[in-house]
């Protein structure tokens, strides 16, 4: 193959780009596996250790609670928001009054920055739902949910709350994309209700699925503005996430070398899940398009 | 195909909105505006409208400062990450046959968007003090760079499916590649440029965690960074903490209103590349 020329204008910017994504980007996580293998505390003297750290990681009580927290409450998360979405996006899609208003107030939670909508639902969950739940006689209600071994579901109300905001507007577009057509043939062949959308609509869905489906779990995984708001990882440690695990001990707990270990392990669980899921999730999709 | 308008279905929507987004936001709004002696029920109207509230959290978290900080993040990001990405994708789109190069530093972006922020935050620290970007103009040079792979891909995108034969055109009457790319290819890119705006300005202005780590000197500090290093301060005070959180939220839902068909397009239009 003969190399064409390439004006060297183009090397100039994507060369110090690049140059600059390396240094801040991929020198502190190539740093981060460094120091995984030491027992550096981030300030003073380091030493070797080899795989102790990961060693350790396996036994240690707190980061097993915090992976099982990460893993119930990202799974639970992205089953309940793609859920919602869906109901949301076709009762939006449907010929309602409107349109225009509630599709923006559905989205509207999506500009709320995760910090503020758990301020603001703390004091929803401490001062407004007590008195509700009293009223009511619901017991799990009649208490701030936060301050309870229930914590999670708490935070799990809020992200659903608050994410559901993207999801729906991507099956939004979604379902607007798909040809009316194809119902009207469904509704000669008799699908109607439940059974045209599972059978029709939602393998039309695919894209905008993969989509969610993925950006969801990665960012459930990473879960932590929601957590720093509402319960700074309590009671206990019962809603400390890997993300907060690995900030609050590693910056400032003295277990840098220790949590950076921890953090290898999440980048490859996110990576490998990530991977895994786009790989089934287009398989599904190649097929449903065949 | 019946035209009929489904009633019961809006009225459901509506009062979803009703209780889960409106009542929300009206209960923020309504204790910023509120007397400390009048909540007893919280909900409630307003016995009398205390704008107080709002000079004391303008005061106490020197909300001018965190203002402008947080704005100035924004925009550098914005003024830099536009341009910068842009060009960068469309270095690598056109030239990715012609040299290996430019082959592996996409593939090279695209594989760093599977490392998640929280696996280099711990060494992120260290190297910000090192280069001294604990600061204001440090985090708004990370955010281009950590944007970079992101927006780099929703460019090339669109870059992608433009036709080449402007660009030859230009060429050939004597443009050199930046004023090609200025005069030419750029404006093409408009609909792509708002997308990345938008989602650019969105992670800036919400975003916790890295100012969370990296802005340690309260001169430096965002809006939202504020609220946070004032929670304790403010757990004794609702009316000041509702008032301090309704001069961060007002910007962004006042964008919102006027923009909010263009702010949806343009997420969407983002999502379905990525």
């Amino acid at each position: 193959m003969k190399t064409q020329k390439v004006n060297p204008i183009y090397y100039i910017i994507v060369g110090a780009m690049t140059v600059c994504f390396f240094l801040f980007h991929t020198i502190p996580f190539i740093q981060g596996i460094f120091y995984s293998f030491t027992d550096w505390k981030g300030y003073g003297n380091w030493e070797w250790v080899g795989l102790r750290n990961y060693l350790q990681l396996f036994k240690d009580p707190d980061v097993i609670n915090a992976y099982k927290f990460t893993f119930t409450f990202a799974l639970i998360t992205t089953v309940l928001v793609n859920l919602l979405s869906l109901v949301l996006a076709c009762a939006l899609n449907a010929n309602i009054y409107c349109a225009g208003f509630l599709k923006a107030a559905y989205f509207l939670p999506y500009m709320l920055g995760n910090l503020m909508i758990g301020f603001i639902f703390n004091y929803i969950f401490a001062n407004i739902i007590p008195p509700i739940g009293q009223m009511l006689g619901i017991e799990m209600l009649s208490v701030n949910i936060l301050g309870t071994d229930k914590a999670m579901w708490g935070i799990i109300f809020v992200t659903v709350w608050a994410s559901s905001a993207f999801n729906t507007l991507v099956y939004t577009a979604g379902l607007k994309a798909i040809n009316t057509d194809i119902y009207e043939a469904a509704a000669i062949d008799g699908a109607t209700g439940f059974r045209r959308f599972w059978l029709i609509t939602f393998p039309l869905l695919a894209t905008s699925f993969t989509i969610n489906m993925v950006l969801s779990i990665k960012g459930f995984l990473m879960v932590y503005d929601q957590i720093m708001a509402m319960t700074n990882g309590g009671p206990g440690m019962t809603t400390t996430s890997i993300a907060v695990l690995i900030y609050k001990r590693g910056l400032s707990g003295g277990q840098f070398a220790y949590q950076s270990a921890n953090a290898v392990i999440l980048f490859i669980v996110v990576a490998t899940i990530s991977l895994l899921q786009l790989r089934f999730l287009e398989k599904r999709e190649a097929k449903l398009n065949d | 195909m019946t035209n009929k308008r489904n009633w019961l279905v809006s009225a459901l929507l509506m009062l979803g909105v009703i209780i889960f987004i409106l009542t929300p936001l009206y209960m923020v709004f309504v204790i910023a505006i509120k007397d400390p002696s009048d909540m007893v029920n919280v909900l409630s109207f307003p016995k009398q409208i205390r704008l107080e509230n709002f000079v004391d959290a303008w005061v106490k978290t020197d909300f001018p400062r965190k203002f402008a900080n947080t704005a100035i993040i924004t925009i550098i990001n914005l003024i830099f990450t536009l341009p910068l990405t842009s060009f960068t994708a469309y270095a690598i789109v056109r030239n990715r046959d012609k040299s290996k190069f430019f082959k592996y530093v996409y593939y090279y972006f695209l594989s760093a968007m599977f490392i998640p922020f929280s696996v280099i935050m711990l060494p992120l620290v260290i190297q910000a003090s090192r280069f001294n970007l604990d600061n204001i103009w440090g985090i708004s040079f990370l955010y281009i760079i950590f944007g970079l792979p992101m927006n780099c891909f929703l460019y090339s995108g669109a870059i992608k499916s433009l036709p080449i034969s402007l660009e030859e055109a230009a060429m050939i009457d004597g443009a050199g590649v930046l004023q090609t790319f200025c005069i030419v290819v750029y404006p093409l890119l408009k609909p792509i440029t708002a997308t990345v705006a938008i989602l650019s300005f969105m992670w800036t202005w919400n975003d916790f965690t890295m100012p969370l780590i990296l802005l340690t000197d309260e001169s430096q500090q965002t809006l939202q960074l504020a609220q946070y290093v004032f929670k304790s301060q403010f757990s004794v005070d609702y009316n000041l903490a509702f008032a301090s959180y309704t001069m961060v939220l007002a910007p962004v839902l006042i964008v919102y209103v006027f923009a909010q068909k263009f702010i949806m397009s343009g997420v969407v239009s983002g999502s379905v590349k990525e």
